[in-house]
């Protein structure tokens, strides 16, 4: 069993402030090995089948449902590698109806779910034409209940299609550098509390095409294990040495480093041009939050860059939403490159990127998309503008910080209560996405199933994207998820678990400790619930 | 969780054993091809055990009584 404190414990350096305003438990609790062994045993049950249907298929006994080369051409070079789609074609296939949903609402806490039918077993989906709905939302990430058309908050985006219309049709260097894009990146700057910010029509694209303009040839990128593919991608494309260390793991992170400055590039052993730690405030599939002031410790002492990509934690941590950066009471400048998403917390598009004003000014000419990719779209900006203010404030009302409050609520309330049930939860206890694990697939398939006839929206996460043995269902908590919805998904999620037994955690809770430091009314009552 | 009858106990115990195996993902004639696989390796087992485990115990008890009776004859001669 893994459970690490997160304290600034290395190198006897902390915070400048010196106050310790974060202290997270995380814990990553195994399961027993039975669990292990019957998911290994599953999967080599279904690969096995998966031959036969193959082999079936290949002698023509089935149809194939799937891609093939045209006969006219069986001689050439096969163009559809069949052994790497093995897969896709004989697990994912069969169970792909708990994926890619249509959905025909917004995505708020409640949704409409379309409903499909498969006669052929999801080779083909019919839409029955009847939604399924008022289902309660536990994956999208609207972490501060932004994702909203309520008519009166969004006048001033209605405002800004009459004035500009929708499509900017130019990038940012040529014709579209409208008056409303500097003004956010102004506001960017000042609720980050940095000097300069830049914004991006993409998230994705903000980490793809701005580290190859960071790094390059002759530089070193120390990037965490589970790093999201946008920053993998990035810094393959730049051209960089890659060092991987172990996850929020400091001592792997010292060792690497050490390494790197002792024995320099690999074989000219001439020293690196840059070093530059990438990490991630918060990691969704795991649920952990960053080490951010021993990293910072580690950065000082070997005069390293730290990249921080904050685009699951921005607006969804820290008292007022500030990020890692204020969870942990640090300076946002000792962090070189500042960025994030505005899809997560904002309801919107796109991404930042901050930190000096020389940085900020470089980029500008020489990030591919900040020169090359169109410029953000005004309804777009103008929604991002209207969410920034309300979580500063600056609207006048308080209504920013009431949904950063609800959310950490709801965050401690979720997460108790499910570890009480005897779930295995991976992850900080102050991070809003909670990884819950159900290890095998059959069981993966039919929670998403159960949850979704219970009217429950569930994510459900397997092979690849996590290891393959560690398949779960991520639940994103929502400022809009009210205590009644909440309780109702936990009364489903009893039920579920207990039907197809998934209370792994060999733990015992007996009580919630009560929490000091936090003081809301709201926390009483919940210890007179009835335990369901 | 509460089960009315013997039948809906019965009925959820074969659903967690299709969970456990992931049988569950499968269509159901390739289901009914691994539970007849299965079930005849298990009646295979059953038999074979029923056959041979008896005897070769009843052999083994032998055996043991051998050398546990032969020894002390053995002493008691060599005294003699």
């Amino acid at each position: 069993r893994r459970h690490t404190t997160i304290n600034g414990r290395a190198n006897g350096t902390g915070p400048p402030s010196g106050k310790r305003l974060f202290q997270g438990q995380e814990s990553f609790e195994q399961a027993p090995m039975y669990v292990a062994v019957m998911t290994y045993l599953g999967f080599g049950l279904v690969t096995l089948f998966g031959y036969f249907r193959d082999f079936l298929r290949a002698v023509g006994l089935e149809k194939c449902h799937i891609a093939k080369e045209r006969d006219e051409q069986k001689d050439f070079v096969p163009l559809y590698q069949d052994f790497e789609n093995f897969y896709t074609r004989n697990l994912y296939m069969r169970v792909r109806d708990n994926w890619n949903r249509p959905i025909c609402s917004l995505p708020g806490p409640v949704f409409d779910v379309m409903e499909r039918v498969s006669p052929d077993y999801n080779w083909t989906f019919r839409l029955t034409g009847k939604t399924i709905p008022n289902v309660i939302n536990m994956g999208s990430y609207n972490y501060l209940g932004f994702a909203e058309n309520n008519v009166d908050f969004l006048k001033t985006v209605a405002e800004r299609v009459q004035q500009y219309g929708l499509g900017v049709c130019s990038t940012r260097q040529e014709m579209g550098n409208l008056g409303i894009h500097q003004e956010l990146e102004e506001l960017v700057a000042e609720f980050l509390g940095v000097e300069s910010a830049m914004v991006l029509g993409m998230g994705f694209a903000t980490n793809s095409t701005n580290i190859p303009a960071l790094v390059g040839k002759g530089c070193l990128i120390l990037s965490d294990e589970l790093n999201h593919t946008s920053l993998i991608l990035g810094a393959r494309l730049s051209g960089a040495t890659i060092r991987v260390f172990k996850h929020n793991n400091m001592q792997s992170l010292e060792r690497v480093l050490r390494d790197a400055v002792c024995s320099g590039q690999p074989h000219t052993h001439r020293p690196w041009k840059k070093i530059m730690i990438m990490v991630e405030g918060i990691y969704s599939m795991e649920g952990s939050v960053v080490c951010l002031p021993d990293i910072v410790a580690l950065k000082k002492k070997y005069k390293a860059y730290l990249y921080l990509d904050e685009a699951h934690s921005i607006g969804a941590v820290g008292p007022t939403g500030r990020g890692v950066t204020e969870l942990f009471g640090l300076d946002p400048s000792d962090v070189d490159v500042l960025m994030g998403t505005f899809t997560k917390s904002f309801g919107a598009a796109g991404g930042y990127i901050a930190g000096k004003k020389e940085l900020v000014d470089y980029l500008r000419s020489h990030s591919h998309s900040a020169v090359y990719a169109s410029a953000m779209s005004p309804p777009v900006t103008e929604q991002i503008l209207r969410a920034m203010r309300c979580i500063m404030g600056l609207d006048g009302t308080t209504i920013g910080q009431t949904r950063v409050h609800r959310l950490a609520e709801n965050t401690r309330y979720f997460r108790s209560r499910l570890q009480e049930m005897g779930f295995i939860i991976y992850g900080n206890d102050d991070s809003p996405v909670i990884p819950l694990l159900l290890y095998m697939p059959g069981k993966v398939v039919a929670f998403s199933r159960a949850m979704l006839r219970r009217k429950v929206g569930v994510v459900v996460v397997g092979f690849p994207a996590t290891p393959i043995t560690e398949a779960r269902a991520r639940f994103c908590l929502s400022a809009a998820h009210t205590k009644e919805m909440l309780d109702k998904v936990l009364f489903d999620l009893n039920e579920v678990g207990d039907e197809l037994c998934l209370k792994f955690s060999q733990r015992k809770y007996t009580s919630r400790p009560k929490e000091q430091h936090h003081n809301n009314n709201d926390l009483n009552k919940d210890f007179k619930q009835d335990s369901l | 969780m509460d089960f009315k009858n013997v039948k809906e106990y019965l009925g959820w115990l074969y659903y967690q054993y299709l969970l456990i195996t992931s049988i569950y993902v499968l269509e159901p004639w390739e289901q009914s091809i691994f539970n007849s696989v299965l079930f005849s390796i298990l009646a295979m087992v059953v038999y074979t055990s029923y056959m041979v485990v008896p005897v070769h115990v009843h052999l083994a008890l032998e055996v043991f009584s051998g050398i546990c009776g032969e020894q002390p004859e053995s002493t008691m001669a060599l005294m003699n």
